[in-house]
């Protein structure tokens, strides 16, 4: 090849994925830590323009959002417990390639099942075992809503991301639907039942959530690296041919995976409304089923990375509202700080996964 | 009954733009899940402009640039958000779903803060988005039908009839199916796959904007509302309900129009049994969704839906 022409052919920058192994782990936490702090400066310096003020003091407004008082931490505490659970749920299917995005539907059902158990049964037995008819109903109405998507694509490839976001809407709906038919007085808005709720301990009412899901953390995380059947979720994500070739049962794995999705969804809804509010409204999740599905990709389904996903975006979420109310901007600040955190965060995966080569000059190429 | 059917033909042309967007993106391959989010900036940006235009001429109101200049800057604030999809899911390779789901955060949030830094009330300049041919009101139930709707709708569908004859009797379109369904095999036909994804993105999101812009100007006559994103969400179920056919989103966006308005209309419906109503969109979309993917092999999604490309790995 002459030299005008491998010049011509060569384009000036190209991309190359990199060997995975070769990337050491201080290597992988610069990349993400240059990306964080990045997004950092682009949001300081828009919050700086929107408001006039010095981006230190909205730094240092959004630190004491979130550790500001003990309550604001036990908030955050709280925040980032119940994100973490439903992105625990989330990950088993995910890491099958299975893109459930209808976390925020299994949730709020499971959420609706047990506010019906404690309105209906609340009053007929002890509370004990009500408890443990919360859990049973609130675990299985969120299999339930998994179970449907699961069976269609194991059967017959139905696209699993339109379906469970229509469960979604589905579920929505119906919490509007008993809302009204619940609330005798029409306006939709129920009170909480407090008496009927999860114990508190520690005279901490979030202590007993924050506990459950840390034991959840490590629970998903053994279950996914440890068991055979987390085994069969890497190999049917990575390649279905594959684990049908070495003997797996692909289609009992996706519905098995969901059933284990959905049953973890029942949990964080019976920590929403038996731990938590006592009560359900439509936007008791709020989009975490959404927010979750982020939290545990850019964990790289790594359950005790997790924590630390999840945590960065509470604070976030909580640190924005703090600067909203401190400097009276728009709350939405906070949606829009999130969303340029997390593209940063995305988009900054690509230089972990590939690398630029630029064109080499002629003469080392002759 | 007619005062029903406009307005579920009203209703159903933001549908329809924003379904005829989300297609156009799918057909290039990408599951664009941040159209909520587009259709959100597309109508912050065109009321945002409205508002400005306002603000600078004063009384000196010209009817065609009060309608011009917020379309334009809602195709480019959607068009904008598509560029930033596009850029990180092709050329940054990122996941789209996750991608997606991030810029609907983010143009949720963008159009809020915009909205509150104007206003809420754009009831003057849709009046301009609304005005319909003079004659239309003398011919009865057939001008009330047919002629009494505002520039969008005629708009939607507009780009939904150009956009079925581009995709089905066009070389473009031709490549850009071939693009969605095995970008392989494009990429050694010579096909720019990345050209093709970022064009049919930009365009497809632009598109979308529009339709979040009709919503505000045209159906809710310029009375802000903070719940774009779940019409978003609707335009990206009629995709699958009108099995990635704008034509056929034609006739679809009205169904879905009409379900979404049913409730109110309907008389005999308890007060609770309306929210049952408004699930009937979601439920016969999946129940075209599992009936498409049982029987035929025709109607299917893109077959590189969602997948990124990447010309070295094999």
């Amino acid at each position: 090849m002459s030299k005008t022409e491998s010049k011509k052919r060569t384009p000036f920058v190209h991309i190359v994925k990199r060997d995975p192994a070769s990337l050491t782990w201080y290597h992988k936490l610069l990349v993400r830590g240059v990306a964080i702090v990045a997004a950092l400066l682009v949001c300081g310096v828009l919050i700086t323009l929107l408001t006039g003020k010095n981006p230190i003091e909205v730094y240092g407004s959004m630190i004491d959002g979130v550790f500001g008082s003990s309550r604001r931490v036990w908030n955050m505490l709280q925040g980032v417990a119940m994100l973490l659970c439903v992105s625990l749920a989330v990950t088993p299917a995910f890491k099958m390639k299975f893109w459930n995005i209808g976390a925020e539907g299994q949730v709020l059902i499971s959420g609706l099942a047990c506010v019906a158990t404690m309105m209906f049964l609340g009053d007929k037995m002890p509370l004990w075992l009500l408890l443990t008819v919360m859990t049973v109903v609130s675990i299985l109405s969120g299999m339930i809503w998994a179970l449907l998507p699961a069976v269609f694509k194991a059967y017959w490839n139905t696209n699993e991301t339109l379906f469970t976001l229509m469960m979604n809407y589905v579920a929505t709906q119906l919490v509007a639907y008993f809302l009204k038919v619940f609330v005798k007085d029409g306006s939709g808005v129920l009170s909480p039942m407090d008496q009927y709720g999860l114990p508190v301990i520690g005279g901490q009412a979030y202590l007993l959530n924050i506990i459950l899901v840390a034991l959840i953390t490590v629970v998903v995380y053994i279950y996914l690296k440890y068991s055979k059947q987390g085994y069969e979720i890497s190999v049917v994500g990575e390649s279905e041919n594959t684990a049908r070739y070495i003997g797996i049962n692909v289609k009992k794995v996706i519905i098995r995976t969901m059933l284990v999705s959905g049953a973890i969804c029942g949990i964080a809804g019976l920590l929403l409304v038996g731990g938590t509010n006592h009560t359900i409204s439509t936007t008791t999740v709020g989009g975490r089923g959404f927010t979750a599905i982020m939290v545990s990709w850019l964990a790289k389904f790594n359950p005790l990375y997790m924590i630390l996903t999840s945590a960065l975006v509470i604070f976030l979420e909580k640190g924005a509202q703090q600067v909203s109310t401190d400097f009276r901007i728009s709350s939405s600040i906070s949606d829009i700080v999130t969303g340029i955190i997390l593209l940063f965060i995305i988009g900054c995966e690509f230089f972990l996964q590939y690398r630029v080569v630029i064109r080499k000059n002629r003469k080392e190429n002759a | 009954m007619l005062a029903f059917l406009v307005s579920a033909i009203r209703l159903g042309m933001t549908f329809l733009l924003g379904s005829t967007g989300e297609t156009i993106t799918e057909k290039s391959g990408h599951l664009n899940l941040g159209i909520p989010g587009v259709m959100c900036v597309g109508a912050a940006c065109g009321c945002y402009a409205e508002y400005m235009y306002f603000k600078a001429v004063g009384a000196a109101i010209s009817p065609v640039l009060a309608v011009i200049i917020p379309l334009i800057a809602s195709l480019l604030g959607g068009g904008l958000m598509g560029l930033l999809f596009s850029f990180l899911t092709v050329t940054l390779r990122a996941n789209q779903n996750v991608t997606g789901l991030a810029i609907t955060t983010l143009g949720v949030g963008m159009s809020e803060y915009i909205i509150d830094e104007a206003s809420t009330i754009f009831t003057k300049g849709s009046k301009y988005f609304t005005a319909h041919l003079p004659f239309a009101d003398d011919l009865g139930w057939f001008g009330e039908l047919f002629l009494s709707y505002g520039v969008f709708v005629y708009l939607a569908l507009i780009i939904a009839i150009v956009t079925t004859y581009v995709l089905n009797k066009t070389r473009v379109g031709l490549h850009l199916r071939a693009v969605g369904e095995n970008p392989a095999t494009a990429d050694a036909a010579g096909i720019n796959v990345s050209l093709y994804r970022y064009g049919a993105t930009c365009i497809g999101c632009g598109i979308a904007g529009l339709g979040g812009l009709s919503f505000i100007m045209d159906y809710l006559n310029g009375n802000w509302e903070y719940c774009v994103d779940a019409i978003g969400w609707l335009a990206i179920a009629l995709v699958i309900f009108t099995v990635w056919k704008p034509n056929l989103a034609i006739f679809g966006s009205i169904i879905f129009g009409a379900l979404y308005i049913a409730s109110s209309y309907i008389t005999g419906v308890s007060f609770a049994g309306k929210e049952l109503f408004k699930m009937l969109p979601y439920i016969v979309t999946i129940l075209v969704l599992v009936v498409t993917s049982m029987r035929s092999k025709k109607n299917q999604p893109p077959q590189a839906l969602g997948l990124p490309y990447f010309r070295e790995e094999r």
